[in-house]
């Protein structure tokens, strides 16, 4: 590995240690979109900021950037307020229009200006580490990654610092009115660091894909936990591993970094969304085959309860009695035997003393309808789930 | 070429035509069905949907290794949907939330493609310098039988949307009524989105994948202010797009430089701002002024109310009374006093003001329902 590919994973990680922090955030308030406004709104403030500076690195130029974001959002939300249009129409509305006005700008300058509409998009991460920081005549390293570092250091500190806070008020508004802190001070304050790391990461990764940073580590956490401070590790450890790898899988293609990092970010988040154990894709639909198996279980151990007919009790009838297809009828009878509930003499089906124990307390469950008793009274019973 | 030059080589020039006609087209389209997008609150899967058509584009041109934008509009109608879908799984089956899933969609399938175009660009064949039109829209490649494309599918929306008008108002305003009524919910509500998804797809080469979301919604939330009837907003709307479409390619022709995508969104955003402040029902100055009538007339009835609180103690109501007296309530001018002459509830006389029997009747009904509302009284 050479010096300068060093640098680059290093800024990449930098740069997703920095976009998952307050991604989650954006995620658990359900604000995610609010990053894609402002990562194409602030587009005209780093055109009309390089206009005054003259320099992309410049902290000014992040500055006013980033007050464009806020705008974005004061904007977004002043438009809602009218009532004329719904909040996701006024974020469609607000954000392509100052995204036009930058491409705009940019392609009636583009003879002063080093930016272009492919580095907007896409970000120039491999000539990164070309921009040297040279402090009293001594090379100290990349540009960005000085830049990056600092953006990630005063969040890492404002997290230590309001962690409590912002807990509260993502989770409880209310209680955290309640207990004197401003839910418009950390609405604000979460936007005004997620805009500043935006347009610290947009040099880096581009407009579109620093939403990716942001989103898509918190979302594959969240399909893992529930608890804050294990959601913010992981995205952190799903952020850097998917900047290096995405890293090494471009320089394998010869294709863009920043591309090949949020595919990376895809993949993960497509296992995670397959095959996380609770909350995946597949333990989602096996969760709900089980649970249908099973209502139906308890259909059929309450029609033999109630029937005390042989004619109803037949085996081969049931499909007509419940209306069930076949196969459904099978599975539930093989699922009844298995536990016990049941026994069939002469093709009658009648209830043991388990199944009618159990049925009983299913009635019970049905009159009452407290949720919380059902899953255990299953644990209790069920040799075998459906 | 200036704006007027422009308008008058589109009567003689033939690519100049059909560049107009199809963004004109396109537009009406997109005004049409985004009027759909806007009423069922999915204005942002619009967002989504084009930025994940662009992986589809990718990898038709890698297939095909043709730039036939046919093909590459297929591979980017498959890929939208297949993003449509994917959103649709995570909303229903995990506990992300919507803006979450469009969030993520539409950033990974972009990164995806945006991967796919640079590994496309590193090819030693030479064919592909052009793929990044798609990017930002570039109404000059138009072609002929790109608008005869378009003119077909706005045909075929139209008719679908004619046929199943009923269908489709009833799952927008009340989508439980229609699914008791026995209407097939989930067929119509795949028609919609597929109909979306198709007007996305057919913008991506005149606007372009990052900017075709506000050409959808532009449009119908400016129509949304001039009316409260579906028929006329959807007609509204395809006009609003139409003229955007059509001033946006001119005003991006006219100028070196210019995408016509940012332009035409620009022209859009502008109807809507037009829209927002004008537009007579909704629209924010007509509500500022309407806000100040009632207010004044609020202070016009708080005078005569306390007017007629003094003059109710007194037998005769046209016994005059000094202006002074009224002054340790602040709700009155000199303004006001005249408008109430005017109206003929009170008659100025110097200093003095008194109750006109009108003005008497009108302040004792003040509080009081109008009559026909009062039942067997």
């Amino acid at each position: 590995m050479t010096s300068p590919q060093i640098e680059i994973q290093l800024i990449a990680a930098v740069v997703a240690i920095a976009c998952a922090i307050p991604g989650v955030f954006l995620v658990l308030r359900k604000m995610a979109l609010i990053s894609d406004a402002i990562s194409h709104s602030i587009l005209p403030g780093i055109v009309l900021g390089f206009f005054i500076t003259h320099d992309l690195n410049s902290p000014l130029l992040i500055l006013l950037a980033a007050v464009t974001g806020v705008i974005t959002v004061i904007l977004v939300e002043a438009i809602q307020r009218t009532g004329l249009v719904k909040e996701d129409t006024a974020i469609g509305l607000v954000f392509p229009a100052l995204f036009s006005i930058g491409v705009i700008l940019i392609a009636k300058n583009a003879n002063d200006i080093h930016l272009d509409v492919d580095a907007v998009l896409l970000g120039e991460l491999a000539f990164a580490p070309f921009d040297r920081l040279i402090m009293g005549g001594v090379d100290v390293g990349p540009k960005s990654l000085w830049i990056m570092g600092s953006i990630l250091l005063s969040i890492v500190a404002l997290l230590l610092l309001f962690y409590k806070e912002l807990k509260v008020s993502t989770f409880d508004i209310g209680l955290s009115s309640a207990l004197g802190i401003s839910p418009m001070i950390m609405h604000y304050g979460l936007m005004s660091v997620s805009s500043v790391t935006v347009v610290g990461a947009f040099d880096a990764v581009g407009a579109i894909l620093v939403v990716a940073m942001m989103i898509a580590p918190a979302a594959t956490a969240y399909l893992l936990t529930s608890d804050l401070k294990k959601m913010l590790v992981l995205s952190v450890i799903f952020g850097v591993f998917s900047a290096i790898a995405g890293y090494w899988m471009a320089n394998l293609l010869d294709a863009s970094i920043s591309g090949s990092m949020t595919t990376m970010l895809g993949i993960v988040f497509l296992g995670v969304y397959l095959f996380a154990p609770r909350k995946g894709l597949i333990a989602v639909l096996y969760r709900q085959k089980q649970q249908r198996t099973e209502v139906s279980l308890l259909t059929f151990l309450l029609h033999l309860n109630n029937h005390s007919e042989v004619e109803e009790r037949h085996i081969n009838h049931l499909q007509e009695h419940i209306n069930w297809q076949k196969v459904r009828s099978k599975t539930v009878l093989n699922l009844a035997l298995k536990n016990n509930m049941i026994e069939i003499d002469n093709n009658i089906v009648s209830l043991t003393e388990k199944g009618k124990e159990f049925t009983d307390l299913a009635l019970e469950y049905i009159i009452t309808n407290k949720d919380e008793k059902i899953e255990p009274m299953k644990d209790d019973f069920f040799l075998f789930r459906g | 070429m200036n704006l007027l030059e422009y308008f008058e080589l589109v009567i003689t020039d033939y690519t100049l035509r059909t560049i107009t006609l199809g963004t004109a087209v396109l537009g009406a389209i997109c005004g049409m069905l985004g009027s759909f997008a806007v009423l069922r609150k999915q204005s942002l899967l619009g967002d989504a949907i084009s930025h994940a058509a662009l992986p589809g584009i990718a990898v038709a041109f890698l297939i095909t290794g043709a730039k036939d934008t046919n093909t590459l509009l297929l591979g980017a109608l498959i890929s939208g949907l297949l993003g449509t879908f994917w959103i649709r799984g995570i909303i229903t089956k995990t506990h992300l939330k919507t803006d979450t899933a469009l969030g993520l969609i539409l950033s990974l399938f972009f990164g995806f493609g945006m991967l796919l175009l640079t590994f496309i660009q590193k090819q030693p064949n030479a064919n592909q310098a052009g793929l990044d039109k798609y990017l930002f829209g570039q109404a000059a490649t138009l072609v002929e039988s790109d608008v005869i494309l378009m003119v077909i599918v706005t045909g075929v929306a139209l008719f679908i949307l004619l046929l199943f008008w009923k269908e489709f108002k009833i799952l927008l305003f009340d989508a439980d009524y229609t699914k008791t009524l026995g209407f097939n919910t989930k067929f119509i509500d795949t028609l919609i989105t597929f109909f979306i998804v198709l007007a996305i797809v057919l913008g991506l080469q005149t606007v372009g994948v990052v900017l075709m979301s506000a050409m959808l919604l532009a449009p119908a939330a400016a129509a949304r202010q001039w009316t409260n009837k579906l028929s006329t907003m959807i007609f509204i709307a395809a006009i609003f797009g139409a003229f955007s479409g059509v001033f946006g390619t001119a005003i991006s022709a006219s100028q070196n430089n210019l995408s016509t995508g940012p332009v035409i969104v620009l022209v859009a955003a502008v109807f809507v701002l037009i829209s927002f402040v004008f537009s007579p029902g909704r629209g924010l100055l007509f509500r500022q002024l309407r806000f100040r009538q009632n207010r004044r007339d609020l202070q016009l009835q708080k005078t005569l109310q306390f007017m007629y609180d003094i003059v109710k103690t007194h037998d005769n109501i046209s016994h005059p009374h000094a202006i002074r007296i009224l002054n340790n309530f602040q709700g009155f001018t000199k303004k006001s006093l005249q408008q109430l002459e005017e109206k003929q509830w009170i008659t100025l006389s110097g200093q003095e003001w008194s109750l006109t029997p009108k003005g008497f009747s009108k302040a004792e009904n003040l509080y009081n329902q109008p009559s026909t509302n009062i039942s067997n009284d």
